[in-house]
């Protein structure tokens, strides 16, 4: 499909053979791609459905070529939009018609570990994985674990603002960030945030965490570390309805537990799972709860002990804490694999992303089920319990035809029940392209200025990535008369 | 509860730069910043606790609201503020918290207070009511501006309501001493930082360092044990730590330095807290301001003139100059929000 509605300004072609030939000079001609099947691997992240080949594809090994780069694109008004590992849901590193794709993928060094700060200080291009796989002989590891994490590097985590399984006791990105060196369009380079723990004047790391690429490109960013637990033990409780899966949620916070992880699986979601890793899950349960607890192993015994109290109590059928580091891997495996075992299912599945108070988990779950059966699509449910980040995968094929919009719009449905219940379009995975028109739903047209004079404030020209994340006026305008801005 | 919203916007309307305002609390941070300047807006009337789901960890107030109402609240129900902004009033007020974003003695475990922050509604220099963030954990729609909103000292909105992150409160604490030197103090704590020990707050001064513990029973009493019993501290130390009524911080000249908790012992004239495992120094110093702005840089972080008497302030300055780049971000960011230069004019920086 098309990628709607992308509004870019685009150089003559006059501009577009000279910025080439200052590209050309700037980059070995390995680093530059311009072939259309060199450009093939760049015309999508990993929203699958739309796709669009970028004009080129520059592939920079250092600062200062990156920052000659967008100094170059800058003068000639071409767009950039910055690509990690291209894993990103939400069509963040989709290619801008005309536009130059920068690719950070050389940018895979860990400069520095520091044991006794607890920081890393790691080029954009490092995967999220191999931050901690470097801390680990320190008894350190990054918190945020995104499901991407073997893949999905750093910079493409700063951008969106990754979360992951751990992130209500560990936090999101924007709590794990100390520093970013950060590019702005026109090739200056800022250092924002500090190797303190605050520094003067606005947070402006807080504004470029989770800018989608928007604001400016990541350099370099140092994280924090965290020790890592001693232990770690998960229980599995087995539920007769989501209903009492939800409750169970709400009565372990109610009892003063913030789990380490939370998450909660319906009965698509875990069939889907098991078939593919085998993970041991109860597939006659209407829903299964993974509560994990971590730390010393006293208070790991002292809040499983707690959890699973509470969770039978709140009517677990079923009971079972891991006895081993391999079980409780197994454990995670299954719902660490739940998107790509949802894909075995289906040609193809659109991954959703609200974010709900907990407490509508089950008028949201009902809805979702009824609008299935009206989309005629099959959904499974995956849901970061502990921070009500609800991920329902859509499941449908492409060749047929209106499949694809038929998912679109259960998909604009399921995010607009999200605003209303008094939630959020998107949680973790970002706005991108995918839910461009839905933001005229979660924000008035005065909101959305204030979003454009914020990008504006950085990027006056709008050559960032532009036509993601935050809609036009016109764009809304569309939305709201068509129910789709597609 | 009461909502004033009304009278705010009239009074921004009416406002203008020759006739800038003033947003204020209770006035208890009047002496942080530069100094206040413009017709006083006073927020204190629009107050009350809007929503508050303890199981959802979210509450929501409006910005007149007292601190100790919203903590009140949330003991009740045995949660807390885990960033634990200082009070330095019984009237501070929500908005006033948010606005200077001062975090208190947990915040090197626990983080900032704008690590709490989920949302914020605020009227803009066109008097235009803004939401950003909500009333969830987890949120990526659109930029992160509620963040931004704490620390900028309300020179970008007045802020009207706030939603934050809550936490339960630690079911058991444990607070240790040790008589020991300041380099002593920051070498142990450099070396318990990566180890998974429950050290939620430190604090190290005269000769001696305070560590509190907090979290399981079992994990306490497990990290007492490897650390030694030490000796007694005060009862109602860390309180006022937080709150600043030690009579350490009856001083009329304070620094405030902001380092790398790895940065060595500072050699600078005066007498020193430090707090956050290393990362937060206060300094009670009559060395010249340059001196103490350039020994906190070379440390790799910055120095904030906490509290001075009007005119070294107003000459050098509450907060560390920035940049020329990134002060362009600032002027850019404070024009998109208030672009007639309505909200509390330099009390961030005399250029916003």
């Amino acid at each position: 499909m098309a990628v709607p509605g992308v509004q870019a300004p685009t150089p003559n072609s006059d501009g577009q053979a000279a910025l080439l030939r200052e590209l050309a000079a700037i980059l070995p001609p390995s680093a530059l791609l311009v072939e259309h099947e060199d450009l093939k691997p760049y015309e999508c992240d990993g929203l699958t459905a739309y796709r669009q080949l970028p004009w080129v594809v520059a592939l920079p090994s250092d600062e200062a070529q990156a920052v000659a780069i967008l100094r170059a694109c800058h003068r000639h008004r071409v767009p950039v939009v910055a690509r990690g590992a291209g894993t990103g849901l939400s069509g963040g590193a989709t290619p801008v018609a005309g536009g130059v794709i920068l690719s950070l993928a050389k940018f895979m060094r860990i400069l520095s570990i520091d044991p006794l700060a607890c920081t890393a200080r790691v080029q954009p291009g490092v995967r999220n994985l191999a931050i901690s796989e470097a801390a680990a002989p320190f008894g350190l590891y990054y918190a945020p674990d995104p499901s991407s994490q073997l893949a999905c590097t750093i910079g493409g985590n700063v951008a969106e603002n990754s979360g992951g399984v751990h992130c209500l006791k560990y936090g999101l990105t924007v709590h794990n960030i100390l520093k970013l060196r950060v590019a702005l369009i026109d090739g200056t380079v800022v250092e924002i945030g500090s190797d303190a723990l605050d520094a003067p004047g606005y947070d402006l790391l807080a504004l470029l965490v989770g800018s989608e690429g928007m604001l400016g490109i990541v350099l370099e960013a140092t994280v924090k570390l965290t020790p890592k637990p001693q232990v770690a033990q998960v229980v599995m409780a087995s539920f007769d309805d989501v209903v009492a899966a939800g409750n169970a949620v709400a009565a372990i916070i109610a009892a003063g537990i913030i789990p380490a992880g939370l998450e909660m699986m319906d009965k698509p979601a875990t069939a889907a799972v098991e078939d593919f890793v085998h993970a041991g899950y109860d597939l006659s349960a209407a829903a299964i709860l993974l509560a994990e607890s971590d730390g010393t192993p006293e208070e790991v015994e002292e809040e499983i002990a707690a959890m699973k109290a509470v969770l039978a109590r709140a009517g677990a059928r079923e009971l079972r804490v891991s006895q081993s580091e391999a079980e409780r891997l197994k454990f995670w495996a299954g719902r660490k694999a739940a998107f790509p075992a949802v894909g075995r299912l289906t040609p193809d599945y659109l991954c959703m992303d609200g974010t709900i108070p907990r407490k509508h988990l089950a008028r949201v779950l009902t809805r979702i089920a009824e609008l299935a059966t009206q989309y005629g699509l099959r959904c499974a449910n995956v849901f970061h319990a502990g921070d009500g980040n609800l991920h329902p995968l859509i499941m449908f094929d492409a060749n047929v035809p209106g499949e694809l919009e038929r998912a679109t719009e259960f998909g604009a449905r399921i995010l607009e029940l999200s605003v209303d219940v008094g939630g959020t379009i998107t949680g973790e995975h970002g706005v991108g392209i995918e839910k461009v028109g839905q933001m005229c739903v979660q924000f008035t047209r005065e909101e959305l200025e204030a979003f454009h004079a914020v990008k504006a404030a950085f990027d006056p020209d709008g050559l960032l990535n532009p036509g993601k994340a935050v809609p036009t006026p016109r764009r809304c305008s569309e939305y709201r008369l068509t129910g789709s801005a597609r | 509860m009461n909502d004033m919203t009304e009278m705010f916007i009239e009074r921004i309307r009416a406002a203008s730069a020759a006739k800038p305002l003033c947003i204020r609390g209770a006035g208890s941070k009047d002496f942080y910043g530069n100094a206040p300047q413009g017709e006083v807006l006073d927020v204190r009337g629009h107050r009350g606790i809007v929503a508050y789901e303890p199981t959802e960890l979210v509450i929501t107030a409006r910005s007149g609201t007292p601190l100790t109402e919203i903590e009140t609240a949330l003991a009740e129900q045995g949660q807390c503020l885990p960033c634990e902004p200082p009070r330095f009033s019984a009237d501070s007020t929500l908005g006033g918290v948010v606005a200077a974003g001062l975090s208190g003695p947990r915040r090197a475990s626990a983080g900032a207070l704008r690590d709490y922050v989920l949302g914020v509604k605020l009227l803009d220099g066109n008097a235009r009511e803004l939401n950003f963030g909500g009333r969830v954990m987890k949120n990526v729609a659109g930029y992160d501006v509620s963040r931004v909103i704490a620390g900028s000292l309300g020179t970008l909105g007045l802020i009207l309501e706030v939603s934050l992150k809550v936490l339960p409160r630690p079911v058991a604490e444990s607070t240790l001493r040790f008589a020991m030197s300041e380099a002593d103090a920051l070498e142990r704590l450099n070396r318990w930082r990566g180890q998974p020990l429950p050290i939620v707050a430190s604090a190290w001064h005269d000769g001696a360092l305070t560590l509190k513990l907090a979290g399981a029973r079992a994990a306490v009493d497990a990290a007492v044990r490897k650390l030694g019993v030490g000796e007694a501290a005060e009862s109602g130390f860390w309180d006022a730590l937080r709150d600043q009524k030690l009579p350490f911080f009856t001083a009329e000249t304070l620094w405030r330095l902001s380092l790398p908790a790895t940065a060595p012992a500072l050699d600078l004239p005066g007498e020193q807290l430090v707090e956050w495992g290393g990362a937060q120094r206060w300094l009670k110093s009559d060395a010249p301001a340059e001196t103490i702005r350039a020994a906190a840089a070379a440390g790799g972080g910055h120095a904030t003139l906490y509290r001075a008497p009007a005119e070294p302030k107003a000459r050098v300055g509450a907060f560390a100059p920035l940049p020329a780049p990134p002060l362009a971000l600032h002027r850019s960011l404070k024009a998109a929000f208030d672009p007639r230069g309505l909200f509390n004019p330099g009390r961030l920086y005399r250029e916003l």
